[in-house]
């Protein structure tokens, strides 16, 4: 067993997918950093963050792209984003049998932080043209660094979502929520609390996320596999359907996922975070 | 600019938007054509209730009046920060609405975003920058982060910071750095009437900020780079 939490972008994408076959575009030779770190004086990356490409997946065509998260904390920049945003358009063009989004990332790169929002919403747009032509998008969340911000917003875009239980998948991180309320509001330390609230478990269990796994790569690998096929298009119908899903959420009174895990009928909330991935899935999303 | 006040110079005394809360919604007509009007006040922040409030005239408006043009007026200090929200899935929330607002411009649509007070990171993704075209009230205000706030988390002088901020439009609030990025098309100067006839008459249905930021020199790579992965071997 591998962990996919422990690897980096590069590592994930050699392990998960078809041996040698990823080929990468616009690759580090390249050297296509950004310009407005160069200018901070920070230290860039010759990929910005995020490696590109073309691969095959139990022998399948996909596109694929994979965030890097200790780089800039998989922030999304100008060149980053917009190699995101050449990816899915090139896949709108080519027709791979899917897209793979390894996504790894706090959102939008602050330090170029204009350039990064509009990025990430040029991101979301590609992408859901991507998934309106049946290509099926599928975002594999498990590093440390969770996916949050707007690119939180652009995994809920997507046709599918796997995750790990210490995957991580939320808008605003527990430290920005404790300096904008208070620790009362969200105590950042308290890991249990964070992994409850944002963590695979949670997700998995609320139809966040369709596939929880063990930080394992081969068990992400066998989850992408799984979900070739799987192709969501946006209808009315569905979009009806998730509105009233989101809709009864505001019926739960309270701010813990343990009451809110009781609220929907599973027993024993408290021991569902010591419980292993097989357990709670046993259990069954609600 | 306070939102009655830029209803009626739009639409009238007799405008029909009504504020629930934060939350504004109304048909209005304009040149004869009615309009659905959705958006935010009070520097709303946009939380998973909001977010659902919005995504729900669009999808009426979807079943109930096909083609029928979506105007956002936006006025947001980004997304609530709030443990509850973030619990219930704020994210998904979020990217409801988003979907649905695209939803709308696939159906034929015309989605249009006018930034009229202010506009910050999460709650601007998924309304103005979603839309056919955000345009925006020259007063308004955009941004990600302030720069002493932006100067805490790089850990950078914030008076590199606003030394840098002269030349290029990538780090700090403003809407004219937004123009020049493409994120925003145009600001609304003078009648205001004029302006959103113009912006009826020319929304665009494909997205064009890259190509636009690379014209007016405020986003110089974001296009090149989408050409290189297209063109790559």
């Amino acid at each position: 067993m591998i962990s996919f939490a422990e690897c980096s972008a590069r590592e994930r994408l050699a392990l998960l997918l078809d041996p040698n076959s990823f080929h990468e575009w616009l690759p580090p030779a390249l050297k296509l950093t950004s310009p407005h770190l160069a200018q901070l004086g920070v230290p860039s990356s010759f990929d910005d963050g995020v490696a590109i490409g073309r691969a095959s997946l139990a022998g399948r065509p996909i596109f694929v792209a994979a965030q890097e998260g200790q780089f800039m904390g998989g922030g999304v920049g100008e060149i980053h984003g917009a190699k995101l945003v050449g990816l899915l358009q090139r896949a709108l063009r080519d027709r791979p049998d899917a897209v793979l989004l390894l996504a790894e990332s706090g959102g939008v790169r602050l330090h170029e932080a204009n350039a990064g929002l509009i990025a990430v919403s040029e991101v979301m747009r590609a992408l859901l043209d991507v998934r309106a032509a049946g290509i099926p998008i599928v975002v594999l969340i498990g590093g440390t660094g969770g996916c949050f911000g707007g690119m939180g917003i652009v995994a809920r875009c997507a046709d599918h979502i796997v995750m790990s239980d210490i995957g991580r998948l939320a808008m605003s991180g527990p430290e920005v929520i404790e300096a904008s309320h208070g620790v009362e509001e969200f105590d950042s330390r308290d890991r249990a609390l964070v992994w409850r609230t944002t963590g695979g478990k949670h997700r998995w269990l609320t139809g966040d996320c369709d596939v929880l796994v063990e930080d394992d790569v081969a068990a992400f690998r066998e989850a992408a596999i799984a979900a070739l096929d799987v192709s969501r298009p946006v209808t009315l119908e569905r979009l009806e359907a998730e509105h009233a899903l989101l809709a009864a959420r505001l019926g739960f009174d309270g701010t813990d996922a343990l009451d809110l895990w009781t609220s929907l009928g599973l027993p024993d909330a408290s021991r569902i975070p010591d419980l292993d991935v097989a357990a709670v899935t046993a259990l069954g999303a609600r | 600019m306070d939102w009655q006040n830029l209803a009626t110079q739009l639409f009238g005394a007799e405008h029909g938007i009504r504020r629930d809360g934060d939350f504004l919604h109304g048909d209005v007509t304009f040149d004869g054509e009615p309009i659905t009007v959705l958006g935010t006040t009070g520097h709303a922040p946009i939380g998973v209730q909001l977010a659902l409030a919005q995504a729900r005239v669009v999808l009426d408006t979807l079943a109930r009046h096909p083609g029928r043009t979506l105007l956002l007026l936006i006025d947001t200090q980004g997304q609530q920060l709030r443990r509850r929200d973030e619990l219930l899935g704020i994210n998904r929330a979020m990217a409801h609405l988003g979907m649905c607002l695209d939803l709308a411009r696939r159906r034929g649509h015309r989605v249009l975003g006018l930034v009229y007070d202010q506009a910050l990171s999460g709650g601007f993704i998924t309304s103005g920058l979603i839309a056919d075209a955000c345009d925006a009230l020259p007063e308004a205000e955009i941004r990600v982060m302030r720069l002493p706030a932006m100067a805490r988390v790089t850990k950078l002088p914030e008076s590199l910071l606003a030394e840098l901020s002269e030349d290029n439009p990538v780090f700090a609030p403003g809407v004219d750095n937004y123009v020049a990025m493409g994120g925003v098309r145009r600001l609304w100067e003078g009648d205001f009437q004029a302006a959103l006839r113009e912006a009826l008459a020319h929304a665009p249905t494909v997205d064009q900020r890259a190509a636009d930021g690379a014209a007016r020199g405020g986003r110089r790579h974001a296009a090149e780079v989408i050409e290189l992965v297209l063109q790559a071997v």
